[in-house]
Formats: C-alpha cells, structure tokens, sequence
C-alpha cells in the first residue's frame, strides 16, 4: 500500500471509523459514500466499538511475496497467524487478524476486542503501518 | 497552583520468558542468575508490538479512565529507548490513536530509562504555565538486550501513561527534583541494535548515587522521612537495585512491595518506575503519600512527592489494573523469543 493510501485510511485503521447512514442509520466497515440500503448520499463517520464475534477463520501458512520484492517483517514473521471474519457488535463485519493466541485456541463464535497493533512493516526502511487487530476475550 | 495526575494507563504484553529458559541456553546456572538478579521472568513484546502500540494502549487505558476530552491535550511526551521510528515521533501516532489533536506539541523523549518521568515534569511546567489543559506523558519501552549478555535476562516490554492536569487531579503532585551527572554507565551508540553498558560500574557512582541523592533531597526540602510515606517506588533495572537503595535509604519492604514488578515482568526501562507507580495508584488511599524516584543511565534520577485524592476512587475500577496484565500470561520457549526478537533474519 502506498504512503498516501495508508496515510487517508488511518481513521478506519486505528479507531474503527466507518460510516453512518443518516436515513436508515445503516452502518459500514469500511465507510462508503453511498448507502446500500436506501441510496442515501448523506453518510457520517462513526466509531464503531472494537468487540465482536468471530464468524469465521482460516490459518496462513505462506503469506503472500511482496510484489515489490522488498522483505515483509509483519505479518511475515508471524506465520502462521489467523485471518478472520468479525461480526461487530454494532453489525458490520471486516476482515482482521486475530492476535496473541495460538490457531488451535481460535474457534468460531468466539467472542473478540480490538487492539492496537504493526499491521505491516517492510523491511528497515519502510514506513510501518498500525491499525486495529483482535485478541480473544 | 496545585498540579497533578487526573489519570493513568499501563499495558504489558502477554508474553513472558523464564530467566530459566534463557540461562539454559548460555550455559548459565538459573538458580544463579534468578536469585543474582532477583527475576524470574520478563515480558516480550508480540511479533506486531513495538514501543508505539504499547504507548496506545496505556493511553487508551488513561483516557477511558478520564473524563478529558482528547481534543483538551495539548502536548503528547513519550519517554523510550525504542522508539521505532528514528526520524518522526510516536506522539503523533498515539494523538491520532486517541483521537486528540490536531492542536497539541509533541516531542519524542530519551534518557535511558527516565525519559517517562521527565515527560511528567514537562507536563506540569506547561499546565502551571497555563500553556496547556492536559498533557500526555509516557514511559514506554520494548527494551533491547544482546544474546548472551547480561541484560537479555532483564530487558522486558511494557509502559504506562500519565495525564497531567489541574482540574480533577486523582494524585496531586506536592514537588518534584532532579539529580543528573555525566555518568556513562550504559549506552547505545546510533544504528546499534544493543546497547552497551558499565558492568559493576552501572551500581555505586550510577544507579545508587542518583537514586539516593535525589531522594535524600527531596526529603530534605520538604522535611519528611521515609516514615511519612506510605509506597515508595524505584527504578527496577533488577531486583536487587531497587530493594539495596530502598533498605540504605530507611523505607521498608511494605513501603515498596506494592510498585515493585520487576521480579514478574522484568525490566521495563522507561516504563520501570512508571508502571510501578501505575500500580500503586491501583491500590492506594485517598491521603496517603507516595515517593517515586526513577533512573535514567547517562545519567539522572528525577523524584516526585506525591498525595492521593479523594477522586481516586471515582474513576479507579474503570480499566483492568496493572496486575491484571502481570497475570495475564503465555510463555515462549527460547526459539519462539528468537523469532520474536527479530534475533534472525528472513529470507
């Protein structure tokens, strides 16, 4: 991701910020500018609570070659680590890792609350990336 | 003007190594080496932690236990030896974390292990400046210790954070001081990934005669002495340091067990005497009285006299104590803390 993408999405990346639907109070994560429910173009940042559900989860073995060749400290050296679904408990779902436990721990219906974490960092040059993952309540 | 702590955050990872598993790796006598240094076991930061995410978490801890609004903080300080970024601070991440700013100062923050309390003391000049509201001040570190050297037994991860203020002051500051020398005990030279350090060196001219001088001045110019004070915290770099400098000074065991977190999580550097105080500001009394002192290699200690309010109990209970986090456990085996610690390479 470049500099400037991680830099406009720091909001939804470290405080769950999505967006609201002023009509039908529809929520979304990640925001979006239009509301799918409705059709309403009057959106509005909200926060959304770090805990959730997990619905469901899959273990990564391999991650993924940096297409730019450059070595993936994180989430490379984590492996293997847990990519899940989340079911917020304000209703949206998203699609974050889940931290400080080992795959056989995690299991579906879970209960989860956000944490601050590296979510990627390249190598010792690049600019490092936080966001919002998740740990076992 | 009275100025002084409106809220605390502490945060220590899950992760532990025993002193146990690493002197079973170089050979060393564990029992030896535990009742040497008087750990058993230490703190590690997760592959994803760094000293930035430790800092947010203890903020968010702080103002979850505050009424403040984060817009309010006007100046973000974190003391560390680690901070990730060599060119741009960790303040801005944790202000952005918090949703503060975007009308706030911040500097990152260095002196060996004092940093944390120095933030403290910078904090108060600005709010009895009348310069700012609130301020932030951390001590955070996810502390470095070459393979095989004496620190690896030590060098833990954790940190705890301060919201300074005057209005809703939970811990009202009564006077602060600093003692500071030229003193290289240890150091890290710029682009090393170790710092290096005195040996014997570290304890009599260093740790000893900063610690005891600051705290004999304080004590001087108010005119207490340890018996007017019911915790006292020090710097931990070991167990042995805070508990001889305790003793040589006249306080007891009871005045220092509740702070003392050394011998469970190891070494925090900048955060050390910052979460020890953390701690005690989890159990103490409305009026009773506490004495911290920190230490900062290089060298300095800055000391801080300090009564509980009656806000205290208000706002107490709404975060997990630091405690909780000590127990909060999962332990690694030496290979497991060498891909933690980044001791190799990827491909």
């Amino acid at each position: 991701m470049t500099v400037p993408r991680i830099w406009r999405k720091i909001p939804q990346y470290y405080n769950l910020i999505g967006k609201k639907c002023q009509k039908c109070n529809s929520l979304y994560f990640p925001p979006r500018d239009v509301c799918t429910h409705c059709g309403e173009i009057n959106l509005q940042n909200y926060k959304l609570e770090g805990n959730g559900e997990i619905i469901t989860f899959t273990v990564i073995r391999t991650p993924m070659p940096d297409p730019e060749g450059e070595i993936i400290d994180i989430p490379g050296r984590q492996i293997p680590y847990i990519i899940a679904i989340i079911k917020l408990d304000q209703g949206p779902c998203l699609t974050s890792e889940i931290v400080d436990c080992s795959p056989g721990e995690v299991k579906i219906g879970k209960k989860v609350k956000s944490v601050f974490r590296k979510i990627v960092e390249k190598g010792p040059r690049g600019v490092i990336q936080y966001g919002c993952k998740f740990k076992l309540i | 003007m009275t100025v002084g702590i409106v809220s605390w955050g502490a945060y220590v990872p899950v992760y532990r190594i025993k002193v146990e598993e690493i002197a079973k790796i170089w050979g060393a006598d564990p029992a030896a080496i535990e009742a040497g240094l008087g750990i058993k076991e230490k703190s590690v930061p997760a592959i994803d932690e760094d000293s930035v995410t430790i800092a947010v978490e203890a903020s968010r801890n702080a103002m979850k236990r505050s009424s403040v609004d984060p817009m309010e903080i006007g100046a973000v300080y974190f003391g560390s030896e680690s901070h990730p970024y060599a060119v741009k601070p960790t303040g801005t991440i944790v202000a952005e974390a918090i949703q503060a700013g975007p009308n706030y100062t911040t500097v990152d923050m260095e002196f060996a292990c004092k940093a944390g309390t120095a933030a403290i003391q910078i904090c108060m000049g600005l709010v009895k400046s009348g310069m700012i509201n609130y301020g932030l001040a951390g001590g955070v570190d996810t502390a470095q210790g070459a393979p095989g050297d004496a620190l690896e037994y030590s060098a833990a991860a954790g940190g705890a954070v301060f919201i300074i203020g005057k209005k809703n002051i939970v811990a009202k500051i009564n006077h602060t001081l600093s003692f500071t020398s030229d003193t290289p005990d240890f150091w890290r030279r710029e682009h090393q990934h170790y710092p290096s350090h005195g040996g014997g060196f570290t304890g009599e001219p260093a740790y000893f005669n900063h610690i005891i001088s600051a705290t004999k001045r304080m004590m001087k110019i108010l005119g207490t002495s340890p018996k007017d004070y019911d915790f006292a915290v020090f710097h931990q770099p070991n167990g042995k340091f805070p508990s001889r400098a305790s003793k040589k000074l006249g306080f007891t065991e009871e005045q220092i067990k509740p702070g003392f977190l050394v011998d469970k999580i190891g070494n925090t550097y900048s955060g050390s005497s910052m979460l020890g105080l953390a701690a005690v500001l989890d159990i103490a009394k409305p009026a009773q009285r506490v004495l911290v002192t920190s230490y900062g290699s290089g060298a300095g200690s800055d000391c801080f006299d300090i009564t509980i309010t009656d806000n205290i109990n208000e706002i107490r209970k709404k975060v997990p104590p630091v405690n909780d986090y000590i127990k909060d456990k999962k332990y690694l085996d030496y290979a497991e803390y060498s891909k933690f610690t980044k001791h190799y390479l990827l491909h």
